[in-house]
């Protein structure tokens, strides 16, 4: 085959000195189809080329991870009773940015592939979601097309999105971002790993056929957003959510059998991916007979083959001999599933076409972990921290009118109900989602055919990584552990998904060195280890610049039975409503003072990891031990917010009182972390208090039944106004 | 008695209504596969149930490719001889497209899939799920896009004055009115039945309010209806 040429290299998304690389290990030029191998495996995307040295600081081990982070496509933790919990999270930022209901659908069918794949059977999925300001007419039409996504992806597929966030703001205008997570439960012993070996193994690829859509999706995900992406349409995948369906069932079929060595679903870099990343990880080759695989098109190209991304698929290295019993399973499914090669001993990739060799390269050399470069990027100090540093909250005069600045926040698109949203999604397939009739902080999700109950959530405050990364690293993980244990969950562990600019601005490369470190401080304290899931770099556009810095956090937690649940909103007439943890002076960061008062830059919110243990810690205990009758925490639009939250489910009212000592906008708005908002019965009171042992507390209030709100005397008006201003906010903006 | 679940490509309440029947209701369930064709283990005591979900993705239209599984004509002649057939959501689409049922499943008038509890309350006591679900207004799931029930004014007017149209869309205190429709639907109707009342239909999911768990068991009382029917 003819030599590769510098030039297509480099307009395959390589470097230079990575084509000289390419050339050392091969011992001469690869051709083009290798050139196209190299480009995606080497991609950010695929490498973590410009990652991996730092993720590798995080915490990774704990007792109840069962697989190791990285090491197979999603984590698993251990969560008793044989039972494991597989889950995962992962970007699809830059298709939804160009083709939102497309992208943001195959978003959820990729991460639900990486669940399944492991032989767990997907229970939940979970959204985090960030977009411009929504009086934008592109907003209106990328929020529209990214939620009919991914409902018409997880409604059909049949697994209830139960939780999460969206964010509106100016930074993520060009570039919105996408990020699915799911979270599946497989039977200890029921696992399968993404692993090939066994000379004449056979070699299948199952499910859809391959098209030419998705063509280097990996790379056109490792590039800055511009005016020409829309050109790079034929790279944005598109789904098929039925044959997704078939395969789930047809794979946890095939999986007890037996008849398995391994498995991989094809996302990012299709079959090149998946046949190196088995082939690497079980230290063998493979001969791939590319003629074989099954084609949407005529004269598909060797290396259109080699990198579609078309969904719905996976490669499976079936024990030579048992080939009949799989491919029966997959008959009755009605799904592709084709021999298409064998392994080999000498761990080399060799693929043919029609008997020709096109492609030929040692499986190591592809992969992470492998022959795939790593860099260390160099990074300063952001410029913008002087702004941050500069602000001082005394020159902010407080408001005359807080009910009216109140009413102002409920009604912000960040803040306000999400119903819009989620009513379009199924969130209640599969009868485990415990949150429709009994909400609490994060969603918790039974276990058919146990007694357990999984808690999840996703979270990331980016203003606050903006203004301070370290501390902003530290709040998502520790706001997700609060969910978790408001809830009357353990946390067990985390799923990451770091979206952030492009990590040759400095600058941007800071963010993510000191995020990283936040995070694996507040996992290492909170006993929450990380289990994987990606990296999503070049989340920038020429005209709004890099994004926030946005780790998004996933999480589960472990309830062992779903009796220790607890919910989030008030009950009864008479209960004592309490603040666990310290109130504080502080309106920094805060929707109240960005949004309201329109103060771009502020440093991040109080936060001390330690004070964060401790509210945890007692937190979890008084909810476990039924001293409370609600929990909330305390997050975006302050104490006020979160009363106003607990208030709504039972149109209950609330009187409470302000601290003279601190100003009334910073004890209504504020954000100042490691605050949860409580409900006690008059008659639990002083065992409650008691419980809290050294932890400050306060008691602010009671909660009246009538919906009356009253704030130091003063009247707010009735609960059912401020609901309905917050529940149909959103819905006001994308009519306007 | 026993409950006979078909299982198409994409059911995806398959599940949920098996646990609800075998957990929460403790009935006898068989696991239908829609490739088979045999429904000799079951006689019109029984109930067969199809289920919610987006059988053969929906491709086409809703329940329009369903028709055609082998089963189905098993459960046609199963119908026709007065079996008991009870089809949600997906499995009503199936039943209007079959022909067992009259009318169709259109788009929602919002055009959105919705998702959310609503409430529903028997429309008749004429029929054994009229007289067991009886008048309370019962707090039931919906989860579709295509759930705005249609037929011609004639076959209204006959569902009506022969008492088959089995659940209005209500609200909490059992009115019956625009605000309480979630989909436009006709005449707020969110089940109907056959002539022979042993084919129903029903657009909102009693399977997911079954468990003690969930917190809400309303939708107990319909099913248990259909597993004491006789």
């Amino acid at each position: 085959m003819q030599e590769a040429t510098l030039e297509q290299a480099v307009k395959l998304g390589l470097r230079e000195e990575e084509f000289e690389q390419i050339k050392q290990i091969l011992g001469r030029t690869p051709n083009f189809n290798e050139t196209a191998m190299y480009s995606v495996m080497w991609s950010e995307h695929c490498s973590y080329k410009n990652s991996i040295t730092q993720l590798k600081t995080l915490p990774r081990d704990g007792e109840r991870l069962l697989v190791k982070a990285g090491e197979e496509n999603a984590g698993l933790v251990d969560i008793g009773d044989g039972l494991g919990c597989v889950f995962k999270i992962e970007s699809h930022n830059h298709p939804s940015a160009i083709e939102p209901f497309q992208g943001a659908a195959t978003g959820v069918g990729g991460i639900h592939r990486d669940i399944f794949t492991m032989g767990a059977r997907p229970i939940a999925s979970l959204n985090s979601l960030r977009f411009g300001k929504l009086d934008n007419p592109k907003t209106k039409w990328l929020l529209k097309g990214v939620v009919k996504g991914i409902g018409h992806y997880g409604n059909c597929f049949g697994v209830p999105t139960v939780a999460g966030e969206i964010y509106f703001d100016g930074c993520y205008q060009t570039n919105p971002l996408v990020n699915a997570m799911s979270v599946g439960v497989v039977k200890a012993g029921q696992t399968v790993s993404a692993t090939s070996h066994g000379e004449g193994n056979a070699v299948f690829i199952v499910g859809a056929a391959t098209g030419k859509d998705g063509i280097g999706g990996a790379s056109f995900a490792s590039a800055d957003i511009t005016e020409d992406s829309v050109n790079d349409l034929p790279a944005v995948q598109v789904g098929d959510p039925f044959e997704e369906k078939k395969l789930l069932e047809a794979c946890l079929e095939v999986i007890p059998t037996g008849a398995l060595i391994g498995m991989q679903d094809m996302g990012a870099a299709g079959i090149t991916c998946s046949c190196s990343e088995m082939s690497a990880k079980g230290e063998h080759g493979m001969n791939i007979h590319l003629d074989k695989v099954p084609t949407r098109q005529h004269n598909m190209q060797p290396w259109e083959m080699l990198l579609s991304e078309s969904q719905e698929r996976m490669l499976i290295v079936v024990k030579k001999g048992r080939e009949a019993e799989v491919k029966k399973i997959f008959d009755k499914w009605d799904i592709h599933c084709v021999q298409i090669g064998d392994v080999t001993t000498d761990g080399r990739l060799k693929y043919f076409m029609n008997g020709e060799l096109i492609a030929d390269v040692p499986a190591h050399s592809l992969v992470l972990g492998g022959g795939a470069p790593v860099y260390i990027r160099e990074y300063e100090e952001p410029k913008y921290f002087a702004q941050i540093k500069a602000f001082n909250q005394d020159t902010i005069a407080i408001p005359a009118d807080l009910t009216a600045v109140a009413m102002e926040l409920v009604q912000l698109p960040t803040i306000a109900s999400k119903r819009w949203v989620y009513e379009q999604y199924d969130s209640m397939v599969g009868t485990g989602n415990t949150q429709t009739n009994e909400p609490s902080d994060a969603a918790v999700v039974r276990v058919h055919g146990s007694a357990k109950g999984i808690a999840m959530t996703t979270d990331c405050n980016s203003r606050y990584v903006y203004a301070d990364p370290y501390k902003g690293g530290m709040i998502a993980v520790s706001e997700a552990a609060r969910n978790i244990v408001c809830s009357g969950g353990l946390p067990v562990a985390i799923t990451n998904c770091l979206n952030f600019g492009n990590p040759y601005n400095k600058e941007v490369y800071y963010q993510f060195v000191h995020a990283i470190r936040g995070m694996g401080d507040a996992c290492r304290k909170l006993g929450t280890p990380v289990t994987g899931g990606n990296v999503s770099f070049y989340n920038q556009s020429s005209d709004d610049g890099p994004v926030y810095p946005t780790p998004t956090i996933g999480m589960v937690g472990v309830l062992d039975n779903l009796d220790q649940k607890m919910t989030m909103y008030f009950k009864n007439d008479g209960d004592v409503i309490y603040v666990i943890g310290q109130n504080r002076n502080d309106i920094n960061c805060s929707e109240y003072l960005y949004n309201v008062l329109g103060v771009s830059h502020s440093p991040a919110p109080h936060f001390d990891l330690e004070e964060e243990y401790a509210l945890q810690d007692v937190v979890l205990k008084v909810v476990r031990e039924k001293l409370v009758n609600s929990a909330h925490d305390t997050a975006e639009g302050g104490l006020f917010v979160a009363l106003v939250e607990s208030a709504m489910q039972k149109n209950m009212g609330f009187e409470v009182s302000t601290d003279a000592s601190i100003r009334k906008d910073a004890f209504l708005f504020g954000e100042a972390q490691s605050r949860v908002v409580v409900s006690v019965s008059a008659d639990k009171a002083a065992a409650f208090e008691a419980a809290l042992g050294n932890h400050p507390y306060s008691k602010i209030g009671t909660v009246k039944a009538g919906g009356n709100i009253r704030i130091d005397n003063a009247d707010w008006g009735y609960i059912k106004d401020w609901k309905e201003a917050y529940d149909t906010a959103i819905e006001k903006l994308l009519n306007a | 008695m026993k409950f006979g679940i078909v299982v198409f490509p994409g059911s995806n309440c398959d599940r949920d209504m098996m646990h609800a029947l075998q957990d929460d209701l403790k009935q006898e369930v068989v696991m239908l596969w829609h490739k088979d064709n045999d429904l000799s283990s079951f006689t019109t005591d029984d109930c067969i149930v199809l289920p919610g979900g987006f059988s053969y993705g929906d491709y086409l239209r809703c329940g329009a490719l369903a028709r055609f599984s082998p089963l189905m004509e098993e459960v046609i002649k199963f119908a026709n001889k007065g079996g008991k057939v009870l089809g949600v959501c997906n499995g009503f689409q199936i039943l209007c497209e079959s022909g067992l049922l009259p009318g169709v499943l259109l788009l929602n008038d919002h055009q959105k899939f919705t998702c959310k509890n609503v409430y529903i309350k028997a429309a008749t006591d004429s029929n054994f799920v009229g007289k067991n679900a009886g008048n309370t207004p019962r707090k039931i799931p919906v989860a579709h896009g295509e759930g705005r029930y249609v037929a011609d004014a004639v076959t209204i007017e006959k569902l009506t004055a022969n008492n088959q149209i089995v659940f209005h869309y209500c609200d909490e205190n059992g009115e019956v009115h625009i605000n309480s429709n979630p989909n436009g639907t006709t005449n707020n109707i969110a089940g109907i039945c056959n002539e022979g009342r042993n084919v129903f239909g029903m657009m909102p999911h009693p399977e997911r309010a079954c468990s003690d768990a969930l917190n809400n068991i309303d939708g107990r009382a319909i099913l248990e209806a259909f597993a004491k029917m006789n």
